[in-house]
């Protein structure tokens, strides 16, 4: 990044040295600020076009249509919304708190798009490549709770302090599993930095072209058995944080009504469904980025990617990544709605029963690994490594096909993919 | 609410000031329609929720003093909107009894048929909204696409897909059109395998088990004591179903089994044990259908009736098993030709009677099972 502001802009773009030019450190704020101000608005919109695809995908999900009627297949429909939703009454209940009531919104919107600053989208675009990366995203994120405790109290409503209480615990208990979860990639590549996290599961650089690169068997998720299990449950924790189906208890609608944002209309209700579509984007990116290679690409070193143009490998590197968040983002989706919503005590008991537990002994047992791997020859650990990928990538996959192409054949003649 | 009923309220609640209170409907999205429950609750714990009821009044029992006998077919649509046939063949076999009059054999078979498509509708809609309060709402869309399947059939059968106004007094109103008994096979056919890919869906789901299980136990004393009737009264394990214990119409010649909760995976009487009850039935329903349209047969579907329906002085009382349980219809004549009373007892009635006593110690969450589990339908609580 910092190659790319001195050279490309400073010498290139202006003609000035950039080590003795006396503006350098403004020509990077300001690109730091458009990259930031880019990264927030492609949360704004990835979330809008988000509400598009969960309703079409819900749509196919319960033998109906979705949206529709807007652009083709109804794609134009999120923007109709939000035209709507803005234009409509800014309601303040009578009894309300108006300032928390009104600000509470803003704490969610921030603690949602200042994630962005240090979300990579491939090998060159970050906002800001922080050495704390990943601990700054934990942090930030926290700031919508806030934001959800102040609507929840503010808007003097029992069903919104229901809402405002459930999602406090709720957050702050699966905040644990998921920073000790989140501590097994951490330790073992050494960096809080999410390009450091990625560039770890690159394999070795100077290894024949099955070894480099973004292939299955060099993501962190696959590298040990510790890995593994910690993707699950920084997964089922991520789910928590961002009040996803299971444990959607802050607005089961149901039982609360909407939760903690029951009193609000128009653009505040839009920024909290924003909030709640955008954070799919949030948490499919962090799982990516942590467990499931980022942006590296099979068979291309980083020497190859730093050396090739912006339009080379660079981009193919977005691509990859965007497309596994996508992924992993219908998958965020097709849980919600295939899934019943578990009851309070059930979710505190999930998570301080065993989630915190299992992934405490998964960080002990990090270190341990990473102590006996400075021991090990590099054979037996290739070993290892290849019997472990095939019991934890190759038996998940083949029981997965079984089971559906099992579930397929009770469908009968029910089954109709002709329809996409 | 007027000051004398605030007093009723008043004393069943707790006067502890730690409590919360909040009002659960009349707008919310699980009462199933408008009901009210006071809920004195202590965080998520529930204390007390006392149910308020008579926001759907609409006098349907004293409308029927205003109307002639076959008039009133069409207001019993109005008591059970999700289960129509039951209240019209319940009040019907009442006035055909004050009347004496023997139903022809096709009308009895045409009832049962009826009746038993119009339950499987009605527990499609149980169980999926059981599975919605839960929190997942794709099992009740898959029960609305069958729904819908079973909603052509009755229109096609009696020109309504939802008040249906079938039965007259003496039999029905119309004989099946051509080609909808093949209809009916095919859809049963494509409905059996259903159920199973419901239960795969829904009923066999871990998170769904861990909420219902043991949760909101009726023992079958509490539910005979406070007069349950019908899927949730068997769910508590009572052996007990008007069709096949104080048979009517064409069910003496049927056969099917009285499903009865087992504790299939908690205790017996457990709301798992009520929903379940309802899938199962879904299945009965299927079975008797099919040997109804073998059975079927030819001949009158309508008896004849005078004109002008003038019973005798005295009274009758009719029970049918509805899809809420069992339904009892009361008519008292004077021999004038509008009837002196008519009475409906309902399931959900009754079922609201053990929501206050059981919810003592329940989660905000498994209220909403309870009531799920109940299957109550607001209009029928107040008629």
């Amino acid at each position: 990044m910092e190659s790319f502001v001195n050279e490309t802009l400073v010498r290139g773009l202006m003609h000035e040295n950039p080590a003795t030019y006396e503006y350098t450190w403004l020509v990077q704020v300001v690109w730091m600020v458009t990259l930031a101000f880019l990264a927030g608005t492609f949360g704004a919109v990835i979330s809008g076009i988000y509400t598009w695809t969960e309703r079409r995908m819900a749509g196919r999900i319960q033998s109906r249509i979705g949206p529709n009627r807007v652009g083709p297949a109804g794609f134009l429909q999120w923007i109709v919304d939000a035209v709507k939703l803005l234009l409509k009454e800014d309601l303040t209940p009578k009894d309300a708190d108006p300032i928390l009531f009104k600000i509470a919104p803003y704490f969610v919107f921030l603690g949602f798009v200042m994630t962005f600053v240090a979300l990579p989208f491939s090998a060159s675009f970050v906002a800001a490549d922080l050495n704390v990366g990943i601990f700054y995203i934990l942090a930030i994120t926290a700031l919508v709770v806030v934001g959800v405790l102040m609507s929840g109290w503010a808007s003097n409503s029992k069903w919104a302090l229901f809402g405002g209480i459930r999602s406090a615990a709720q957050v702050v208990s699966y905040e644990i599993p998921a920073g000790l979860s989140l501590l097994v990639p951490v330790m073992m590549a050494g960096t809080l930095s999410t390009q450091g996290l990625i560039q770890f599961q690159g394999g070795p650089q100077d290894g024949a072209w099955w070894q480099v690169g973004g292939w299955f068997w060099n993501w962190t998720a696959f590298a040990n058995p510790m890995a593994f299990v910690a993707f699950f449950i920084f997964f089922i924790a991520s789910l928590a944080e961002g009040n996803r189906t299971p444990f959607d208890l802050p607005e089961a609608e149901s039982e609360l009504v909407a939760g903690f944002f029951t009193e609000y209309s128009g653009m505040r209700f839009a920024v909290f469904t924003l909030v709640e579509f955008g954070n799919i984007w949030v948490m499919s990116a962090l799982a990516v980025i942590l467990f499931l290679g980022g942006w590296e690409i099979p068979g291309v070193s980083h020497a190859q990617i730093a050396a090739s143009p912006w339009y080379g490998y660079s981009l193919i590197s977005g691509g990859i990544f965007v497309l596994k968040t996508l992924l992993m983002s219908l998958v965020v989706m097709w849980i919600r709605w295939t899934l019943p919503r578990i009851r309070v005590d059930q979710m505190m008991n999930i998570c301080w029963k065993y989630l915190v537990p299992i992934s405490m002994v998964l960080v002990v047992l990090t270190a341990a690994n990473e102590l006996l791997m400075a021991w090990a020859s590099p054979l037996v650990l290739s070993l290892l490594h290849i019997v472990f990928f095939a019991m934890a990538g190759l038996l998940p996959a083949v029981l997965f096909f079984k089971q559906t192409f099992k579930n397929i054949r009770l469908m009968g003649d029910r089954v109709d993919l002709s329809n996409w | 609410m007027n000051a004398a009923g605030q007093n009723v309220l008043l004393e069943k609640l707790s006067q502890d000031s730690d409590l919360m209170l909040l009002n659960m409907g009349p707008q919310h999205p699980s009462t199933h329609g408008v009901l009210n429950f006071v809920v004195q609750t202590d965080g998520e714990v529930m204390k007390k929720a006392v149910p308020q009821i008579g926001y759907l009044h609409r006098g349907i029992e004293k409308i029927a003093e205003q109307v002639q006998y076959p008039q009133f077919m069409p207001y019993t649509d109005r008591v059970d909107y999700l289960a129509a046939m039951f209240a019209n063949e319940g009040y019907a076999l009442a006035v055909e009894k004050l009347l004496g009059l023997e139903v022809p054999p096709r009308a009895k078979y045409l009832r049962a048929i009826s009746c038993e498509l119009n339950r499987i509708a009605s527990h499609l809609i149980g169980a999926g909204s059981m599975a919605m309060d839960i929190g997942a709402t794709t099992p009740f869309t898959h029960g609305l696409r069958e729904r819908e399947s079973i909603n052509d059939l009755l229109e096609a059968l009696c020109g309504a897909r939802l008040t249906y106004n079938y039965h007259r007094i003496g039999g029905v109103a119309f004989d099946l059109p051509d080609g909808w008994a093949d209809r009916l096979r095919k859809f049963l056919d494509h409905f059996e395998p259903f159920v199973d890919e419901f239960d795969r869906l829904i009923s066999d789901n871990k998170i769904y088990i861990e909420r219902l299980a043991g949760v909101c136990t009726i023992t079958a004393e509490e539910a005979v004591a406070w007069g349950l009737a019908g899927p949730s009264l068997r769910g508590s394990g009572v052996d007990f179903d008007v069709r096949r214990d104080l048979p009517y119409g064409a069910y003496p010649e049927l056969k099917f089994e009285v499903v009865t909760g087992k504790g299939w995976v908690g205790q017996v009487g457990d709301a798992y044990d009520r929903y379940f009850v309802r899938v199962q039935e879904m299945r009965e329903s299927v079975k008797i259908l099919r040997q109804c349209l073998d059975k079927l047969p030819a001949g009158e579907f309508q008896a004849k009736v005078p004109k002008r329906v003038k019973p005798e002085a005295g009274e009758a009382l009719a029970r049918v098993e509805s899809a809420r349980g069992e339904m009892a219809w009361y008519v008292v004549s004077d021999g004038t030709d509008k009837p002196y009373r008519v009475h409906a007892r309902t399931g959900s009635f009754m079922a609201m009677g053990i929501i206050e006593p059981k919810s003592e110690g329940l989660m905000i969450a498994d209220l909403v099972a309870l009531i799920g589990s109940l299957d109550i339908v607001a209009p029928e609580v107040d008629r």
